[in-house]
């Protein structure tokens, strides 16, 4: 009997599909959704008759039969989702094992969202029995206290890491610049030719302290999808194939959704640590040969704590590494969220991170790294964690 | 200053469930509790149905002296709901017993607040329904 290993190298990204980032689609999530996927199938040079496997963003109000109906496919045998910001990465890696394993030939993997004409929905508007019970716990603990955005829950873990490395918040600011200085060269990015500088940073409104309001995303209506099938088949479409080298996802005792406040250190990132050496340990590949990262910037703070935990530098380096974007930004030896990423192209829950890694593979990036080999995704900072290594062969 | 609430709109309540609801009876009574593992000693916070230390499910809600530090701590700008008036700071008080907990300050002010701050409870009584445990400086 054959035991499957690992998945390394036995999958594909072979469509990619993105809408516009915008304030108010003017279209349901659902019309988002469907319009993208098709765009993610022509870019394969598939049909819908063609998809068999569908992975979907928990959260995301699309579900898989009304795709299914909309779309035309025919006979779906797979479909699953996966939560959080965390959600990207490891929506990938569960199409590629669906596909490794044989249960689906193409699946689509997608996320649409109106986050910011129809207001995402916190719990506070949700009735209790709706919530899940990590959910309900995190707010019974939180709420009362008026603990109740999800930046501000970020914002204390990253004021606990500022004062044990002794780092200044304003250290912060090189990341949204470097990502807003990428987006500016993205036609499709919400910031298309809008950079800004460490200027417009200090400038910035405190919204909660010590975040200011360039150091989030913004709300953004956007959908995006991704076509993934084994390597064999990825040999006969149309695009050069993304191959999925390494997969993982991390949680560990008292991970919290932004929320992990009661381990015994809260400054770092011990679920994307893990995922880092799993997913370099599955490609068989070290930090020095990755030409650059999509990294989770929902909340710009943790870039430089995810650097710490992935090894691209030492615990309380990760500020000074992105100092002045000199080894961040394009031309440098990490360049780090080339489309912009959630802070410089837009917010849609880490999906675009996955897409623009496919496009430095191929070469298509509109900041593009010279002969661009092998891309880091890294998706959920702060909690559950996933992450994924793509490379060109 | 402690937290400033707009009257017209209540506070979200805690959703009490039956893993909790030890906690907040005893903050009603104007007691800090927290679960305790009976087998292993562990102090834990959040409750949950069983110790993450020692996997036993045999737990006790014990009496907290009610006296740590800062650990971290945010101040909110703007409000993110209409019972909260901004600006408010909310802390991560880390108790003398080693568990953590989410609350506010009470007679400090926001630039006041500093990590490793001597703290202390003190129980607001914010309604008949909602007592909530927050603290002052310690002296």
């Amino acid at each position: 009997m054959s035991v499957m290993r690992s998945i390394k190298n036995k999958a594909a990204i072979v469509g990619i599909g993105i809408s516009n980032f915008s304030r108010d689609s003017r279209r349901t999530e659902l019309y988002l959704a469907c319009q993208t996927i098709k765009a993610a199938l022509d870019d394969a040079g598939l049909t819908p008759g063609d998809i068999d496997g569908l992975v979907k963003q928990t959260d995301d109000a699309s579900d898989e039969h009304a795709i299914t109906s909309s779309m035309g496919m025919g006979n779906l045998t797979y479909f699953g989702e996966s939560r959080w910001g965390a959600a990207p990465s490891a929506m990938v890696m569960r199409a590629a094992m669906g596909v490794a394993a044989g249960v689906a030939n193409y699946i689509v993997v997608y996320r649409s969202v109106n986050g910011s004409s129809k207001r995402r929905m916190i719990p506070s508007m949700r009735s209790s029995g709706q919530m899940s019970t990590a959910d309900l716990l995190q707010w019974t603990f939180n709420a009362p206290f008026g603990h109740m955005s999800e930046a501000g829950r970020a914002a204390m873990i990253v004021r606990r890491y500022m004062y044990e490395f002794g780092i200044d918040g304003d250290q912060f600011g090189w990341v949204p610049v470097v990502c807003r200085e990428h987006g500016a060269k993205n036609p499709n990015s919400m910031y298309y030719k809008k950079p800004i500088t460490m200027n417009d940073y200090h400038k910035s409104e405190m919204v909660v302290e010590p975040f200011r309001r360039l150091d989030y995303y913004e709300e953004a209506d956007a959908a995006a999808a991704l076509v993934i099938t084994t390597a064999e088949r990825a040999q006969d479409l149309k695009q050069k194939p993304a191959y999925i080298l390494g997969a993982a996802q991390s949680m560990v005792t008292d991970t919290e959704a932004l929320n992990s406040y009661y381990r015994k250190n809260i400054s770092a990132l011990p679920e994307m640590a893990q995922v880092g050496k799993k997913i370099f340990s599955m490609a068989g590949v070290t930090i020095k040969d990755i030409d650059c990262a999509q990294l989770d910037d929902a909340y710009g703070p943790f870039v430089p704590m995810q650097l710490e935990a992935l090894g691209f530098c030492g615990k309380g380096e990760g500020a000074d590494f992105c100092r002045e974007g000199k080894r961040i930004r394009l031309g440098a030896d990490l360049p780090v969220n080339t489309s912009g990423g959630s802070l410089g192209e837009g917010h849609i829950h880490g999906m675009n991170h996955v897409i623009e890694a496919v496009r430095q593979i191929r070469g298509t990036s509109t900041a593009q790294v010279k002969d661009a080999r092998l891309v880091l995704v890294a998706s959920g900072a702060g909690g559950p964690a996933s992450g994924l290594i793509l490379g060109g062969k | 200053m402690s937290v400033a609430y707009d009257t017209e709109h209540p506070i979200p309540m805690p959703p009490i469930l039956w893993d909790n609801m030890g906690f907040w009876e005893g903050i009603k009574r104007h007691e800090l509790v927290f679960q305790k593992c009976k087998q292993c000693g562990a102090w834990l916070h959040p409750p949950r149905p069983a110790c993450p230390k020692c996997r036993s499910f045999e737990k006790e809600w014990a009496p907290s002296k009610g006296r740590g530090t800062i650990y971290s701590w945010v101040t909110y700008r703007n409000s993110p709901h209409h019972s909260f008036k901004a600006p408010y700071s909310v802390v991560l008080v880390k108790l003398d017993e080693g568990v953590r907990l989410v609350s506010n300050m009470t007679g400090v002010k926001p630039e006041e607040i500093y990590i490793g701050m001597p703290v202390e409870v003190v129980f607001d009584d914010i309604s008949e329904n909602l007592t909530l445990p927050k603290f002052r400086k310690a002296v």
